[in-house]
Parts: C-alpha cells; structure tokens; sequence
C-alpha cells in the first residue's frame, strides 16, 4: 500500500488545476451521499459520486479522474440542486472529464466518440446533422447497424434531412471554434505556470 | 497640573514579547501630566495592585493609566484598586496595549513599541480630563417573570419560588406544559414524559409563590434591571376562571369541530377546550375564530348548560401592567417546516411524518391510543424508514446548525417501533450518531444490538409515493451503492428552530439574538445564561436547541441568577449616561429616536426671555435607562449631548496627543 | 407578443413536429415569433463537456443576433434553452466572460436578450387564463403525464420551474382540459445520450420512466425537450420488446396537444409522425358541447 501523504503529492498538480478550472468547493462536502442517493445512473457507476467528491477533497484527483463515474454522468445536476452544502457536484464531475480527456484517460470509448463526431459536425456545418451523428457514430464505434432500424421509419415520417444544412456562417462558426480553443489553451497554461 | 502616573503591564510575555515595556515606560517620562511611569510584570496581580496603591500615596498622583489588556477584562479591578487608594473610580483610564497592540503586531517590536507609547499617550490625555464620578442606586422589586410556561418555565419558577420571591409566569397557550407534555417517552431512560411533567405542572400551579397567567402575552417591556414595567395581554378566555370547575360539559356538548393544535391535527377538538386532558389550568377557552356563537351570533349552547355559570362571551383582552425586578425567557423552539423539501414530498405524503407526529401516535393517550398507524389508511406499518438531520445540518434548505436532539428522539423512537411491531424493519437514515451525554451512547447501542434497527449512514435524495408504499431513495456511504427502500411510513426528525415570533419578541423585550433567532447569551462560556441586557435571562431551547436534561439544568441556573439579583435590596447603577446641555438643546428630537433604549424623551421647559416666560421642548436622559451607547451623542446637530466619561472634550483630547505625536515623527 | 425564435437542430430533422406545432400554436396565440436568421447549433450536450469557451461561444452568437434585434428568444427545445441561459448568465456575471465571449462571436452579446423556454413563455408571458380563453376543443377525459426531464428545472441557475414539483406544464395542461397526473419519474432524467452511446446504461432510466408512466394508469406523456421525445417516444418498442411489454404510451409535444385543443388540424402539428402512433389517442377525445371559450 502506498503511504497517503505519496498518494497525494502525486496528485497534487492536477489537484490545483481542478480547483482553478471548476471553482467547487469541495472542502464542504460532508460525504452524506444525497447526490448518489438521487443520480438517475449511480447504480452504473464505478465510484459513487460521492466518492468522486472524497477523492477531490482528499486532493487524490488522479484517480477521480481515471474513474468511469465522470464518463457515466448524465449531466442531469439532481446532485447539485440537491446538496445540502450547496457543492455543484454535476460541475464538478464536468470539468473532471474535461481534464481526463486531455490526458487521455478515456475508460468510456463509445462515449467519448460519439461526443467527437458530435463536435466535429458541428464544427463542419454549425449545426447538429443527425444522420451524421448516427452513421458516423457507428463507422468509429463498430457498431454499423445500430439505431438503423430507425432510419428508414424516420425518413419515411419526413423526419431525417438526408442532406445537412450548408451553412452561410461558416466562418462565424470557425471563428468561435478557433478562438474558443485559443483561449483554453491560454487558461491550460495559466493554471499549469510555475509547476 | 495634573499628577498622572503610568503603569505598564507586561502581562507575561502576552505583552512584553513584543513591546518593549520598559521602553513605553520610559516615552512616557516626561510627558505632560505624568509624574510617575513605570512598567511590571503583571499589573493585575496582587504586587502589582500593592505597587499602584503605594505609588498613588507617595507620589500624591490624582489620577492613573494602567496600559495592560482589554479594559472589558480588567477595568473593574483596576477601578477597586484606585478606589482603595482613596482616588475616584473614575479617574482611571486604560490602554489596550495587549489586544489592540502586541496581539496583532507579534513580529515588530520598534514599531509595536512606538503604537503602544501612542496608545498610553492617548490614555493620559484623557485622562486629565476625566471628571470624578459617583454611582447611583435603585431599588429592587422582588418579583420575577418567566416567558414560556414548558418544562425550562416551569423549572425556573419552581427554583425561583422555593428561594422565596414571588415569580409569574406567562404562557402564550392556554396550558402550561409546552412540547414536553406533547413527547411520549424521553430517553436516555424511557421515562414517561407526562410522569416526570405533570407533577411539576402542579407543583407550579399549586405553589404559593408562583402565579399562573395562561393564554397570555406580551404586550410591552419598560425600565430596567431591577425595575421592569412589563405590560402583559391576558386574551379574552371566555370563561371565568373564578367561577368554572372544570367540569368538561361545554366541552362535551360544544358542536364545533376543529383540528386538535395538541394532537398535530390528527384529532378534532372543540370550540372550547382545554388542549389536553392533564392542562393545567385544566380550564377551557373559547377558540372565538372558529366558535359558531362568535361566527354567526347563534348557538350559545356551552352557556346554557354550563353549571356554574362560568361562559362569558362578553369578556374582551385586558392589558395588566406589573413591575418585576428579572426576566427569564423560556420561550422554547418550533419544529422546522419540511414543506421545503420537494424530494421529500413537499409535506404532502401523508405518511411522511414528524417525529413529534410520531410521539403522539405512540402515546398511549393520543389519537391512536398508543398503537402505531398510519395516518392515510389506519393499518400498521412493517417497514418504517426514519430520516435525520431534516432542516438541520442544511445550509441550503433548513439551518447550518446542528439540532442537538434528533440522533436521540429518533434512536428511541426507532427502539419503540421494534418493541411495538415485533416484524417490523426499521431503517436510520443518518450521517453521524451524536450521543454526548450520560448514558445516550449506551441507549444507540442498544437500539442497533438488542433491538435490530438497521442504521444507514446516507442522506435521503428522494421519497417517492408509490401507490400505496413510499420509496425512499439514498446512499448507503458505507456500501458505496444506491439504497432504495419500500416504506410504509417515513418519520423525519426536523429541526429544532426559534419560534417565527422570537426576534419581534426579544426587541420588544430589548436584547440581542442570533442569526437564526435564537437568543444570544452574554458569554458562550461564562455566562451562558444571561443576556446582554442586565436583569433578563435565558432557559431553555429559546437560547439553542437543546434537550430536556440541559433546559433544566439551564433553568436552574438561571433562576440561580435571579435569585442573586432579587436578594439585594438596592442595585448600582453605571455613572456613564447622557447629559442634555438644555441651553444649546433646540429640542429636535433626533436622539429620541435613535437610542435604542427609550432612555431619552422630549420635556418641555419653562425659560425667561427678554422679560417674558417662554416654553420649549428639550431632551430629557432617564439616567437609569441610559446605558452609555453613545449613540445620541453622535447624533446630535447641535453637541448638546455629551456621554459622561466619553465627553467630546475627552476624546479630542485623545485624538489630539495622537496628532501631536504624529506631528512630531 | 413578438419573440425571436430558436428552434435548434433537432427541431429541424427529429423534432420538426416540435417545430410544427410551435409555429401554428403560436399563430393561433398572436405570438409573432422570427427565426434567428441563419442560427448555428447550440453546442447542446457536447460543448461543456468539451471545452467551456465553446459552450459559451456557440449559444452566444444566436443570442448576440437576437439582441441586435432587441428581442428575447423562445427557445422550444430543453437542452438549447438550457445552454443559451447560461451564456445569458454568464455575460452578465462577468465582465471577463462577455469579453471573451465578444472574442469567439466577433461582436457584442450583453445579455441584454434574454433566454425563454417556450413553455415559459406561454406560462408567464401568456398566462394560463388567456390559454383557457383561446380552447377550442377541450382536452376532456385525456389523462397525461408531464414529463420535464432535466435543463427545465436544473440546474437552480438556469431552472425557470421547481426542481422538485415544476408545475408549468401541469397547469397548461389543466388549462387544456386535461386531466394531470401524478408520478414520480417527473423530473428524472432519460439518459439524454447514453441511449445512444452506453445503450447498457441509458436503456434502463428510460425504462424506468416508461414503467413509472404506466403504472400511473395515464394515457400518454407530454414533454418540452426533443432528446427526451427520442428516448421516450423512438426507443419504446425496443425497449417494450426486450421485457415482453407494449407500452403502448403515445408521448407528444405540449405544443402538439395546445394545437389539439385549439383545434388545429392533427397532421399541421405533426403528430402523425411519431414512432408510437399518437393520432388514435386523440381521437378518442370526449367532443365536448358548445366549445371554445368557456
């Protein structure tokens, strides 16, 4: 077993980045387990998001953020509006995948996949193409047939436009893009000066 | 020429470590009006004290700074020590050289040293302009009034009257007895409330000392220690108290129904009633909102067959104004509103209950007659669920405090499901069991081991109705894995809060409370049971939350205190008020309404001009209301009002040794 | 009344009968409502989870031209009302914020333009007695389940209804005439996307709901958000299949039951486009006498 004061230090650089980049204060958190009472997908989870919470407060992130927990999360903050402390945990978990991604800690493939195609078409057209989504998501995750059975019935309800919008914004659209990631990268370098 | 002399304290090393105390000594040699300086290591002590004494007599100095701690901490001995030299009390002033100086500025000794010659300078400005002044007396009424007729009441006035001083107490409902004479059993030892209540209920009411004003309130507090007018509103009963016997005809023939306040409303009372069968006075009132003969004019059936005669419909409010010499609040606590809890239901599940809800369907002489139901469809309930720290521990929703009480009530309450449904489950929802007191461990233990109930360590995200089953949903933290269970009933150990009317109370009455309106006490240590305004005291929950064993021993302090003030015939007053200079005053009445102690009024005086009588209004202190705030002095456009000891003159003296010697660097 | 409008991606391809009904709804209200030209997607659940700049900068843009408009937006779908109130939120918070807002979009959004839910806009702005007025054909004997789902009610920030018990929809829906009932899944979350990419986790909480709904002997579930229409509405019959059960709940738009009552005609608004077929239910609607106004 590792001594907990060498557990920490490991995770110490990454500790000071999450608190930088989310502002949650975690420290209040008195582990009571209301937000993993109430989470619609706890019972699929690794850690429980209270653990999530633990980890961070205890500053080992490293491991928070190699967790599947932050990958499972809906995004729905019943947490957050539950909390007795008033802790956004939803927030939290957020800026935790964040942070995991740019690491390369992805335990959750299909998710972290379909997330991409999302952004990269949006990012091509600047606006969600839905059978781009659906295809695209299938090509990269292997899985070719699924959801295909919904593709005939919804172009047969006129739902699908088989061909995506041409967009006449195109570089407003790179514009937000480009600068959105410019100023990330500003932000990454911020928090990670003087390590 | 004034003859100052200086003493500097070291305090230890609270002060010397870094401040030069010699150094300060030595600035103030010289300085004008110092005949004497000197420094030691603890002023306060007797030698210390010794040394002020004899240096007052051989120097012939007329007045003293001592430069040590807080005056808040010392001034009154420094004051007795002059006094013993022959000086007046009041030609002491003291320098603040510990928290004010060396406290705050631990790492600079130079420039530590040179705020503390400043401070000392100051002190010996003003005090050559102190004046000499004399403490007045007032006399003591020897009678005491008790707010709140509960268990903390009931205890003080008992402790009150046996030393022999005549004690009121005044209570809001139309018994005394408060939420004790609601709860069922009390832990840690399974006494029966009542058992242990109603003797004292008797024992107030019966007690030659002790005078009973039920379904009363208070209307006004004047005066001050010693002598309080207190204005008191006795509410229209109804009845005659004088002529009725308690006989319960009226009662039982009365043909209006409404929700039983006692019984939480899951029984009907009367129009008139008493709220419960052991009410002391075990007398009716008239519930004139919902009573048919007050709503429509018909009716009037209690007054016929009442056999003393004793309905009196034509009975109104009559307000009683009696002088007391102390005041001990005891007005008790609210339970917290759940309503605020959407996932649990917005109070509207009726099977998520309270746990007073709970003490009243398991008392053998509530609604249920002792057996456990639930209130939507009467049948027993196998799986009950008991939620904690519902308001309390919540900063979102309820209280940041902790209610003291709930791990206890709800351990026993959760004993007496297992013991009166053996197939029952119950589940403890918790995030920490807090037993600090005698025997309360002992009892948590036995509830889990001996009597099974299954503690979670998890709080509740969400109750759910589900036909006729409650989901409750959570954590269990310990587990590390969602917990969902099917209740039949959900009780929630809510908050112990202020009562909504505390704070409108406590200004009417005059003293400080908290952010949550609870009263404050003077000292969280010291004086735990006196407030900051002399002569009114606490017990009881209306302080904080609090269990039955601390609201007595609460209540028995406090009528400790009462008693020591009642024993003196006279009372010292402070000589530091107000004094109106009625030349300059043009009577505007400004510091009327800024002082927070109705200490100033409005008079009209009579004056000669140019040959004629003219009359015109002036300010007016009530020196034994004053109690030396300032504030009016503050106020005032005209400097007509000066503070006693803090005169402008004194304090731009001070101010003026500051800029000189700011001047002077 | 005028509004600018945003229907977002969805409304355009899976939503459009949401878009349908939203614009004949609103024609029938005297809600003038002119679309974003040109609008470009929210960023919706992907944005934040990417980079927050991009969550802020893409929902600004359609926010910046609404302002320039001097317009506040009626925004149908629960996800794109969600991400466009918290730029609104966000500029205003912080003046570093709009800075580097102005930064991604190339011109000014103050927050000046605000975000409304469409449902928020026909519960305040309209107001249910004005709904009850314009009934023409009174949802009688309908009993629905509202279902709100997430970005509605959280988080408290951008929430415009309760978190616990909203109760917008329900009273629209008592405005309608129809008979609201109660359930616990009404503001549990389908899964938005995990139906999508975790099948194994978001197959279940849309399970659960659809259990839920049953058991409330309701006949059918009205929503305000596309991605919780796809959940419940596309994914039923599967996941009805898996277990041996047919559902057999219809789940429609609030607007396509307001279009019902007042008396629009069922394809305008639609409603013959769902996986679960929806018409059938809405035939069976008691005719009531006299109609209209009452």
């Amino acid at each position: 077993m590792e001594e907990f004061s060498q557990s920490q230090a490991k995770s110490k650089n990454a500790a000071e980045e999450l608190q930088k980049r989310s502002h949650v204060e975690a420290a209040k958190c008195y582990q009571c387990g209301k937000c993993s009472g109430g989470c619609p997908v706890a019972d699929y989870m690794d850690i429980m998001p209270r653990q999530v919470m633990r980890l961070v407060q205890l500053g080992l992130v490293e491991e928070a953020l190699k967790s599947k927990a932050i990958w499972l999360c809906a995004g729905c903050s019943t947490c957050s509006v539950r909390c007795p402390k008033g802790v956004d945990i939803a927030h939290e978990m957020e800026t935790l995948r964040i942070m995991a991604k740019e690491r390369g800690y992805i335990p959750e493939k299909d998710i972290d996949k379909f997330h991409n195609i999302y952004i990269g078409l949006m990012k091509g057209f600047g606006r969600m193409y839905e059978p781009g989504l659906i295809v695209g998501r299938n090509v990269t995750t292997g899985h070719l047939l699924k959801d295909f059975s919904y593709g005939i019935p919804y172009l047969v309800k006129r739902k699908l436009n088989l061909l995506p919008y041409r967009p006449k914004q195109k570089d407003d659209i790179k514009r937000i893009f480009e600068t959105a990631e410019q100023l990330m990268q500003q932000d990454l370098a911020e928090f990670r000066e003087g390590r | 020429m004034k003859r100052v002399g200086v003493f500097i304290c070291h305090c230890g090393t609270n002060i010397a470590a870094s401040v030069d105390c010699a150094q300060v000594a030595e600035n103030l040699k010289g300085y004008p009006n110092v005949v004497f300086s000197t420094d030691y290591k603890y002023m306060c002590s007797e030698p210390g004290q010794e040394m002020i004494k004899e240096t007052i007599k051989r120097e012939k100095l007329d007045r003293v700074v001592v430069a040590s701690c807080s005056p808040r901490m010392h001034e009154p001995t420094f004051r007795r020590c002059i006094a013993d030299a022959g000086l007046n009390p009041y030609l002491l002033e003291m320098a603040n050289i510990r928290e004010q100086c060396s406290w705050v500025h631990p790492h600079d000794m130079e420039r530590a040293t040179a705020k503390a010659t400043d401070l000392v300078k100051m002190a010996v400005a003003k005090v050559s302009h102190d004046a000499p002044l004399a403490k007045s007396f007032s006399p003591v009424t020897k009678r005491a009034l008790v707010v709140g007729g509960g268990i903390a009441g009931i205890q003080t006035a008992i402790d009150i009257a046996n030393n022999g001083y005549q004690v009121d107490i005044l209570e809001k409902q139309p018994s005394i007895g408060g939420k004790m004479a609601q709860i069922d059993k009390t832990f840690p030892t399974l006494d029966c409330s009542a058992c242990i209540l109603t003797p004292k209920m008797v024992e107030a009411s019966s007690h030659p000392n002790i005078n009973l004003i039920t379904y009363a309130e208070l209307e006004k507090v004047e005066g001050y220690v010693g002598n309080f007018d207190v204005t008191i509103r006795r509410k229209a009963r109804s009845v005659d108290l004088n002529k009725c016997t308690g006989c319960g005809t009226c009662w039982g023939k009365c043909p209006t129904k409404v929700d039983s306040e006692f019984e939480l409303g899951m029984t009907k009372r009367k129009a008139i009633f008493t709220p419960f069968p052991q009410a002391i006075p075990n007398k009716p009132v008239i519930d004139r909102e919902h009573c048919l003969k007050f709503k429509t004019g018909k009716c009037g059936l209690c007054q016929k067959i009442c056999p003393t005669g004793a309905i009196d419909y034509t009975q109104e409010d009559e307000l009683v104004t009696t002088r007391y010499g102390a005041i001990v609040m005891a007005t008790g606590y609210e339970l917290f509103d759940h309503s605020v809890y959407g996932e649990y239901g917005y109070g509207k599940y009726p099977d998520v209950i309270t746990g007073l809800h709970f003490e009243r369907l398991i008392n053998a002489s509530g609604p249920t007659m002792g057996k456990i139901k639930r209130p939507s469809d009467h049948t027993e309930p196998k799986n009950v669920v008991f939620i904690k720290c519902v308001g309390s521990r919540d900063e979102t929703k309820g209280k940041a405090y902790c209610s003291r009480t709930c791990c206890m009530y709800t351990a026993k309450q959760a004993t007496l499901v297992r013991e009166k449904i053996k197939d029952s489950n119950v589940y403890v929802f918790y995030m920490d069991v807090r037993t600090p007191g005698k025997g309360y461990e002992e009892f948590y233990n036995r509830t889990t081991e001996t009597y099974g109930a299954h503690y979670i360590r998890g709080r509740v995200s969400k109750i759910t109705q589900d036909g006729d089953k409650l989901r409750v949903r959570g954590e269990d933290t310990l587990l590390g894995r969602p917990v969902e269970i099917e209740a039949d009933m959900v009780v929630l150990a809510t908050a112990m809060v202020a009562n909504a009317d505390a704070a409108k109370i406590a200004q009417l009455v005059g003293f400080s409370y908290d952010k949550d309106d609870f009263y404050t006490e003077s000292h969280p240590k010291l004086a735990p049971v006196e407030t900051h305004t002399a002569g009114v005291f606490l017990a009881g929950a209306c302080q904080g939350p609090k269990d039955i064993p601390d609201s007595v021993a609460q209540a028995g302090a406090a009528a400790v205190k009462v008693c020591a003030l009642l024993s003196k015939d006279m009372l010292e007053t402070e000589p530091i008020t107000s004094e109106v200079d009625t030349k300059t005053c043009a009577g505007c009445g400004h510091c009327v309404d800024v002082c927070p102690y109705h200490a100033i009024s409005l008079t009209t005086i009579e004056e000669r001009l140019l040959g004629q009588t003219i009359t015109r209004s002036v300010a007016n202190v009530n020196t034994s209301l004053c109690q030396g705030c300032g504030a009016c002095t503050v106020t005032c456009r005209s400097s007509s009002i000066n503070l006693r000891h803090f005169t402008n003159e004194q304090i731009l003296a001070e101010v003026d040794a500051l800029c000189q010697t700011i001047q002077n660097k | 009344m005028k509004y600018a409008y945003y229907p977002g991606c969805s409304l355009d391809s899976t939503g459009i009968e949401f878009n349908l009904s939203t614009k004949a709804v609103c024609k029938a209200l005297n809600v003038e409502l002119w679309e974003i030209p040109d609008w470009n997607c929210c960023g919706s659940s992907s944005a934040h989870v990417t980079n927050p700049y991009l969550a802020l900068g893409l929902p600004a843009r359609n926010m910046a031209i609404a302002e320039e408009a001097g317009l506040d937006v009626a925004i149908p779908c629960a996800a794109c009302y969600a991400r466009s109130k918290n730029v609104e939120l966000a500029v205003k918070e912080s003046d570093d914020t709009r800075r580097k807002v102005a930064m991604m979009i190339g011109r000014e959004y103050k927050g000046e333009s605000k975000a409304r839910a469409l449902v928020d806009v026909f519960y305040h702005d309209l107001g249910t007695e004005m709904i009850k007025q314009k009934v023409q054909k009174p949802l009688k004997g309908l009993k629905v389940l509202t279902y709100y789902g997430c970005l509605f009610v959280r988080p408290t920030k951008t929430a415009f209804d309760d978190a616990e018990n909203p109760i917008s929809m329900d009273e629209i829906m008592t405005a309608l005439g129809a008979e609201v009932m109660s359930w616990s899944s009404k503001t549990e979350c389908c899964g938005a996307s995990l139906s999508a990419c975790k099948s194994t986790v978001g197959f279940p909480m849309i399970e659960k709901i659809l259990d839920d709904a049953q058991k409330s002997g309701a006949d059918c579930i009205v929503t305000a958000c596309p991605m919780c229409m796809a959940n419940l509405d596309m994914r039923q019959e599967q996941i009805g299949k898996k277990k041996g059960v047919h559902y057999g709940l219809p789940v429609y738009y609030i607007t396509e039951l307001l279009g019902i009552a007042l008396n629009l005609p069922p394809k305008s608004l639609g409603i013959d486009r769902h996986f679960v077929p929806a018409i059938d239910l809405l035939n069976k609607i008691e005719p009531t006498t006299g109609g209209g106004g009452q």
